[in-house]
């Protein structure tokens, strides 16, 4: 009998789940700070770089703070949706094919009425950009559950052949006309106002995208809290046996979750097109598809934890960006840090899941 | 277009090719599943295999020590999922995916000198007699050492899991691990050494594609070939003969649109360029449509003994 012995908690504790994130985070940083130590830089000013600078430092405060939004806002959007998944056990890891989806059918819908100045452009475009997103991830729901293929692979399969989608589009359907041959499209932010997602507030990175952002939030919290619909996602998650004798439906939970997960994306990536990035091109996406993940996770799939824990990533973006600049870090580096966070994350859950015994146990008399 | 620039030797043989790296990978993934585990990791373990390997051929200027040090370092990563999943009882399912965000960005930073540089070179191997024979010569018997090693390997696999003891305690750990725990079996040791395997196959399957197939480091160079390993595993049923399969008509596919790319075809590059993975999708819906035969019982279940 070994010394160390792990006991299975009844109930996972509250407090140690709510705990876990902020010891995964103090734990990267301390394995994040010898990585920058070995790659040559300071690790104390490498995680002020990251953590502190794009915040509270004069000089970049005031570019990076309003980046934390625009940057923040797909991470949680995205991730919202896949929380809901998760937690079900329903496992779409191909948002990032979703996200390049709703930017392409989005975009396109916008600069089918070019250069119309009709102000209902812009709302067409989200929807048909939601839309996009939920078309694209009903192909893993569909055969999910019309013939129990797995949503994993095919998800991710998706993403692949949504990039050859976007690069396609990027140099024949939607290219500028007027952009002598090059690849890309039509500049929405710049070139076509009544399709722009601007600023609400200038100078705070508020746009369309942060808003969607916040009220997907409040959404998908009173969904898990006060509805049905959310009960049975928490069900089916933690006993899926006892989910169908309570009558939950696996197909309409799948079509939901992955619906839902897909439209959120797919906002994201309609949001991104028409605002930060402006345009669609063949290097358009980001990979936010993929940390989305990540910040599901870092969140405990809760909505209000990926609120922040959205923030806290968009930080390491900036961050990253920042200590590429002033440090010469390169840019795998803050890739690489991200990953770490959802290991030790994941390593960590089991304080909260499993009691830790030391000595051996008692026998039962 | 001109299908006559299409030389049907050269295709067949250049299939083989590129199939071993997801022949590799498949096959570790296989014995990694037949243990009970589930590791969505193999894209991330063998990027970093890819990378590994290049780095040490380029500097020892060998690719055998580009293969074994990238198998040592597959298996390497594939512990931290391990100590992971198996002492820490953790989601496999997530931290597979964390094994694969986590093997990209690791990959891209080591590999950052060795962009645009070239392989050490890896020669081929001309079996002496039979490669003489017209066309199945050169189809079969023209390759470079790996291609024999990999159908070497199959073989190995085939034989451990069906008639050895280890490979009987492999699949009972795999297919019920409660059971197999009450019969004094050690369940985690079973499955550290299935991960492990499995990692250094997939290492050696991306060294594969950084040494042989392209030859050289790009980043993000495996473009899936991990996910298409998993999904050629349940294509198999969990069986090594059909990975072998599954692996070449994938390879086929794929060499096929890359000659069509080449031969100058009236469909779009991109289309083509999708086109394995749109083919990877139609076949995992047919097997499943068949339903879904030899998934081991336990598979990506947290085994957790509490006595």
């Amino acid at each position: 009998m070994s010394l160390i012995r792990l006991e299975k908690r009844a109930a996972p504790s509250r407090t140690l789940a709510a705990l876990t994130p902020v010891m995964a985070v103090i734990a990267t940083m301390i394995a994040g700070g010898i990585m920058f130590a070995i790659l040559g830089a300071n690790p104390l000013e490498a995680i002020r770089t990251i953590f502190w600078d794009p915040l509270f430092d004069p000089q970049f405060g005031p570019y990076s703070r309003p980046q934390l939004l625009v940057k923040a806002a797909p991470l949680i959007l995205i991730a919202t949706g896949l929380a809901l998944g998760f937690k079900a056990g329903i496992w779409n890891i191909g948002a990032e094919g979703q996200y390049i989806m709703g930017a392409v059918v989005g975009a396109g819908a916008g600069l089918a009425f070019y250069p119309s100045e009709s102000p209902l452009i812009f709302p067409f475009m989200v929807l048909a950009g939601g839309f996009g997103g939920w078309a694209w991830a009903m192909i893993p729901a569909i055969l999910k559950t019309r013939f129990g293929t797995n949503e994993i692979l095919v998800s991710l399969m998706l993403v692949y052949v949504a990039e050859n989608i976007l690069a396609s589009v990027s140099s024949g359907l939607l290219r500028n006309p007027e952009g002598m041959g090059f690849p890309g499209s039509r500049n929405l932010a710049r070139d076509y106002p009544a399709a722009s997602n601007t600023e609400i507030i200038a100078n705070t990175g508020m746009h369309w995208g942060v808003v969607a952002a916040l009220i997907a939030v409040i959404f998908a919290y009173v969904l898990m809290t006060r509805h049905k619909m959310g009960f049975a996602i928490r069900l089916a998650g933690e006993a899926p046996r006892a989910a169908r004798f309570a009558g939950v439906s696996p197909s309409r939970l799948i079509i939901f979750c992955l619906g839902t997960a897909g439209a959120l994306a797919g906002l994201a990536g309609l949001f991104e097109v028409s605002g930060p990035a402006g345009q669609i091109s063949i290097d358009f996406n980001s990979g936010y598809g993929f940390t989305a993940i990540i910040v599901a996770f870092l969140g405990r799939l809760h909505p209000i934890g990926i609120l922040l824990a959205g923030l806290l990533m968009a930080l390491t973006y900036i961050g990253g960006e920042l200590a590429q600049l002033m440090l010469g870090m390169p840019a795998a580096a803050i890739q690489l840090f991200q990953g770490m966070l959802l290991f030790f994350l994941l390593a960590m859950d089991v304080f909260a899941n499993y009691r830790i015994r030391i000595g051996t146990p008692e026998v039962a008399t | 277009m001109d299908f006559g620039s299409i030389n049907p030797i050269l295709l067949i043989a250049s299939l083989m090719v590129a199939s071993t790296p997801i022949l590799l990978a498949a096959l570790g993934e296989m014995v990694v599943e037949k243990a009970g585990v589930l590791n969505l990791g193999v894209e991330g373990m063998m990027i970093t295999g890819a990378v590994v390997g290049f780095a040490i051929g380029v500097n020892t200027g060998s690719s055998w020590a580009g293969f074994a040090v990238a198998a040592l370092a597959g298996a390497a990563l594939s512990m931290i999922f391990a100590i992971i999943t198996q002492v820490l009882l953790s989601n496999q399912v997530a931290t597979g995916l964390g094994l694969t965000l986590f093997g990209l960005g690791l990959s891209s930073l080591i590999g950052k000198p060795y962009v645009g540089m070239k392989a050490p070179g890896f020669a081929k191997l001309h079996i002496p007699g039979l490669s003489e024979i017209p066309f199945v010569g050169p189809v079969l018997f023209r390759h470079d050492p790996m291609v024999y090693v990999s159908i070497l390997i199959v073989a190995g696999v085939w034989y451990l899991l069906t008639f050895t003891r280890a490979g009987l305690i492999l699949r009972a750990v795999g297919e019920n691990h409660n059971a197999a725990h009450a019969l004094g079996y050690k369940v985690k040791t079973v499955r550290f050494a299935a991960i492990a395997f499995g990692g250094a196959m997939a290492g050696l399957g991306g060294a594969y594609v950084s040494l042989v197939r392209v030859p050289q480091w790009v980043e993000g160079m495996t473009a899936g070939a991990g996910w298409i390993a998993l999904a050629i595993v349940v294509f198999a049923s969990w069986r090594p003969w059909r990975i072998l399969l599954g692996a070449y008509l994938f390879g086929g596919i794929t060499v096929l649109q890359l000659n069509l790319q080449a031969a100058g075809s009236s469909i779009p590059v991109e289309y083509l360029s999708m086109s394995p993975y749109v083919i990877t999708i139609l076949v995992l819906v047919i097997i499943s449509i068949r339903g879904n035969h030899g998934a081991p019982g336990s598979l990506g279940r947290v085994f957790h003994a509490s006595h």
